[in-house]
């Protein structure tokens, strides 16, 4: 080594992280230079969080070292990460719901406990970076996105000399991401590491300085992400080729199957969102899309299309059938199938094996699961095991608890537990949100496939290639309004971004007048 | 003026139990064994305040007691990972079993009283300001944001460096305390004797109230009050031979706690707020 060579800021060495029989981390390497932007590649169930959690020094690595400047460091608990400078954004977020945003900031905060002295710190770098927040809000009234930034803020007032992103950009709007690259280049500049964990391939080219790949626990390439193309990157992620999506033929469009008609719902809790007059009509063989920002009333949209809240009955036909006010299982007798966002907890018990999970949407409209009020096990096991073949749903043991897959995994499952009914309509709610690619590219091609076979598929989604790759027509929610459902090609990036993003920052305005008419 | 006092002498040892249950579960904790926890304070201060002649030794050594119990509890939910509901009831029949035993001799014996000025215990005011300090202490200090935080979600608290298991610890001891306090301001204060079983459910009601005040120190007050007035009240009307049947007048206030209980759920802004989200869940670190 000469003399001269910079030292890294952050070295992991040697690390091997074994849970139970699992090595999820092997042999792990990867150096973190002074100011740069490092990447950190792999699938989900890589091991990527796994050596992220022991560098922010919630795990102890089983053995190998963390050098930190140079010097080895053993990182005993998070607050001795905070302590040398590494800052967390994690993937799950570590919000507390029932606090406010600044109660759950001076939760990080060492020194002196003042909220007031601290909110205003927190306006002030929410301002400087364009990260707004109002640091009276309490959590569980808060969006995804904003979520993200109070997780960023509480990172920035630390000034941190290694930023760790865990899947940052899932949660954005183009423009919004934009926002975040042109913050952590700044951080960057100002000599702040970040190390950034990411699926999405095209970002990580335009954003970062190098790359390390993770592929089953191991280090299998370190790269210049700027001299890959995507392909090759995802080629080194999963070891083999990620099969495109291939695109819907423009095919015959049938009749209405799915029709909204002026739906509105009042808001439940005084920052939830309303709907507000959505007419949309969802034909045989298309897939419309809805894009927009988290918490601008997808989850309200979702709850009254899947009978979870009732509306007036007109509000919601299925194949012609009035449905407002009807429960979610006749609605599911009249072949509508619906997959919540939360896929553990929503879509899945987490303590259940996967054949009882199958029951849980199919008890009431498939008599080869439930016969005269008794449960068929085995036809409940076939039909698990035929899902699990059907959408290569990797799992450790035959018929496993749901919480043991990982998440991209459970998400087919939960995905093809419905697609196996061939569904008349299909709702889903971000149908690849925290997927690896290769799991979000075999439910894309799902979707495509059954809208192919004349059913009728609505997709929420946040993810905008997601929705190019394969919407038939798209609309914008904002604000609990949809905008017209127009053909995509007739959408630009662009177009879509402002549309959800402007709509959004209006949002922020009508948030203070209320807290103002509120205070005065 | 002397019904006035009753009622809050009838209240005291409630709020003393709610306001220590209410840390216990802003932590997360769910600890029924409150019951067993006063009647053991009750008989240990109770005997200690005889056997010395000096009621405080008998205040302290009802605080210690219900500590010690409160560390067995947590000893076994919280380091042995027990279930909490389970855990709770048993301390409760311990509580009872045990201190049948160790007051076997006191049965009938004098009580040794804490001196009142004017109509007043020093419990009294003191247990107004314990309320007052519970209420700062969690909404305006970062301990007590931190006791928020780790009942709120143990695995953020976690995450976040904090010692879910130690604030757990401290909470569930200071519950402890508070609840044997409670009992022994029941056998050294409000009758200065011990009989078998005293507490007589109070420890139940005091679990009630917590609920009742959906987590919040004032509103275990008002609610300990609200208790005490109308248990009160139900004996003063029987005076009057007003034809209500006196066991209908007994239920009175156990009806009204249903009641209440009730009505405070229906305001679910208000509890999603300050409803513990981890009450009762066991917390396991990451390996």
């Amino acid at each position: 080594m000469s003399a001269n060579e910079i030292t890294p800021l952050l070295e992991a060495r040697n690390i091997v992280k074994i849970f139970g029989t699992l090595r999820a981390n092997d042999d792990v390497t990867l150096k973190c230079m002074p100011g740069e932007i490092h990447a950190f590649l792999g699938e989900n169930g890589a091991g990527k969080s796994t050596l992220v959690k022991m560098i922010y020094g919630a795990l102890q690595p089983t053995s190998g070292q963390f050098f930190w400047n140079g010097r080895g460091v053993v990182i005993a608990s998070p607050s001795v990460a905070r302590q040398l400078g590494i800052g967390m954004v994690f993937q799950h977020f570590s919000l507390f719901e029932a606090l406010t945003v600044a109660e759950n900031i001076a939760l990080a905060m060492p020194g002196s406990f003042d909220l007031g002295a601290l909110s205003a710190r927190i306006s002030k770098v929410s301002a400087s970076y364009g990260l707004p927040i109002a640091p009276d809000a309490v959590v569980a009234d808060l969006s995804v996105g904003e979520r993200q930034r109070i997780e960023i803020i509480r990172c920035l007032l630390q000034e941190p000399k290694l930023l760790i992103m865990d899947e940052p950009t899932s949660v954005l709007t183009p423009q919004e991401a934009d926002q975040l690259f042109a913050v952590l280049k700044r951080l960057a500049s100002e000599g702040c590491s970040v190390l950034y964990i990411s699926h999405r391939l095209e970002e990580v080219k335009d954003l970062c300085d190098s790359a390390t790949i993770l592929r089953h626990g191991k280090v299998v390439a370190c790269v210049n992400p700027k001299k890959e193309t995507a392909a090759s990157l995802a080629r080194l992620m999963v070891g083999g080729d990620v099969h495109a999506v291939k695109p819907a033929k423009a095919g015959t469009v049938g009749k209405e199957r799915l029709l909204l008609k002026n739906l509105s719902l009042a808001a439940d809790g005084q920052f939830a969102v309303a709907l507000k007059n959505i007419s949309l009509a969802v034909r045989a063989g298309e897939v419309v899309a809805i894009a927009g920002v988290a918490g601008n009333g997808q989850g309200e949209f979702f709850d009254a299309i899947s009978g979870e809240r009732p509306v007036e009955t007109g509000m919601v036909e299925i194949d012609g059938v009035a449905m407002g006010r009807a429960g979610i299982n006749a609605r599911r007798k009249v072949g509508a199938a619906f997959v919540p966002e939360e896929r553990l907890g929503h879509g899945a018990v987490p303590e259940f094996p996967l054949s009882q999970n199958v029951l849980l949407s199919r008890h009431a409209a498939d008599d080869r699961l439930v016969k005269k009020g008794l449960v068929q096990k085995d036809g409940a096991r076939e039909t698990a095991e035929r899902v699990i073949k059907a959408f290569d749903v990797r799992k450790g043991k035959p018929d496993p608890e749901a919480r043991a897959l990982s998440g991209g995994n459970l998400q087919k499952f939960v995905v093809g537990r419905e697609l196996d009914r061939t569904p008349a309509v299909l709702v889903i709610n971000q149908p690849t949100w925290g997927v690896d690619a290769g799991a979000a590219a075999a439910i894309r091609q799902a979707i495509l496939d059954l809208a192919a076979q004349g059913s009728a598929v609505l997709v929420i989604s946040q993810d905008l290639d997601e929705i190019f790759e394969v919407a038939t027509r798209i609309a914008v929610i904002s604000r609990g309004e949809l905008s017209e459902a127009r053909p995509a090609a007739a959408w630009s990036r662009e177009a879509i971004g402002l549309m959800m993003a402007g709509a959004h920052e209006q949002k922020h305005d009508s948030r203070k007048e209320k807290r103002h008419a509120a205070g005065a | 003026m002397d019904l006035f006092l009753t009622i809050i002498t009838a209240a005291t040892p409630l709020l003393l139990a709610a306001i220590g249950e209410l840390v216990v579960e802003r932590s997360g904790v769910l600890n029924l064994g409150v019951e067993g926890m006063m009647v053991m304070g009750a008989v240990c201060g109770f005997g200690a305040a005889f056997l010395t002649g000096n009621p405080w030794v008998g205040v302290l050594a009802s605080i210690i007691a219900g500590a010690a119990m409160s560390l067995l509890f947590g000893f076994l939910t919280l380091t042995l990972l027990a279930n909490q509901v389970a855990t709770g009831l048993a301390l409760t029949l311990l509580g009872i079993g045990l201190s049948g035993l160790i007051g076997e001799s006191f049965v009938g014996q004098p009580g040794v009283k804490l001196p009142v000025v004017a109509g007043i215990d020093p419990l009294i005011p003191f247990s107004v300001i314990l309320t007052a300090g519970v209420s700062y202490v969690l909404f305006r200090t970062r301990s007590g944001l931190i006791i928020r935080a780790v009942g709120n979600s143990h695995s953020a608290a976690h995450a976040l460096g904090y010692n879910v298991i130690a604030v757990r610890y401290l909470c569930v001891m200071f519950g402890g305390a508070c609840a044997g306090l409670a009992g022994g301001y029941l056998s050294i204060v409000y009758t200065p004797q011990w009989v078998e079983n005293m507490t007589a459910g109070k420890g139940w009601i005091a679990l009630a109230l917590v609920v009742f005040a959906s987590w919040l120190p004032w509103r275990a007050a008002i609610g300990a009050y609200l208790f005490g007035a109308i248990s009160i009240l139900s004996f003063v009307v029987q005076t009057y031979g007003l034809g209500i049947p006196s066991q209908f007048l007994n239920s009175l206030p156990y009806l009204v706690t249903i009641l209440a209980l009730v009505l405070i759920s229906g305001n679910r802004a208000l509890s999603k707020r300050n409803t513990p989200a981890c009450l009762g869940q066991p917390f396991v670190p990451d390996r």
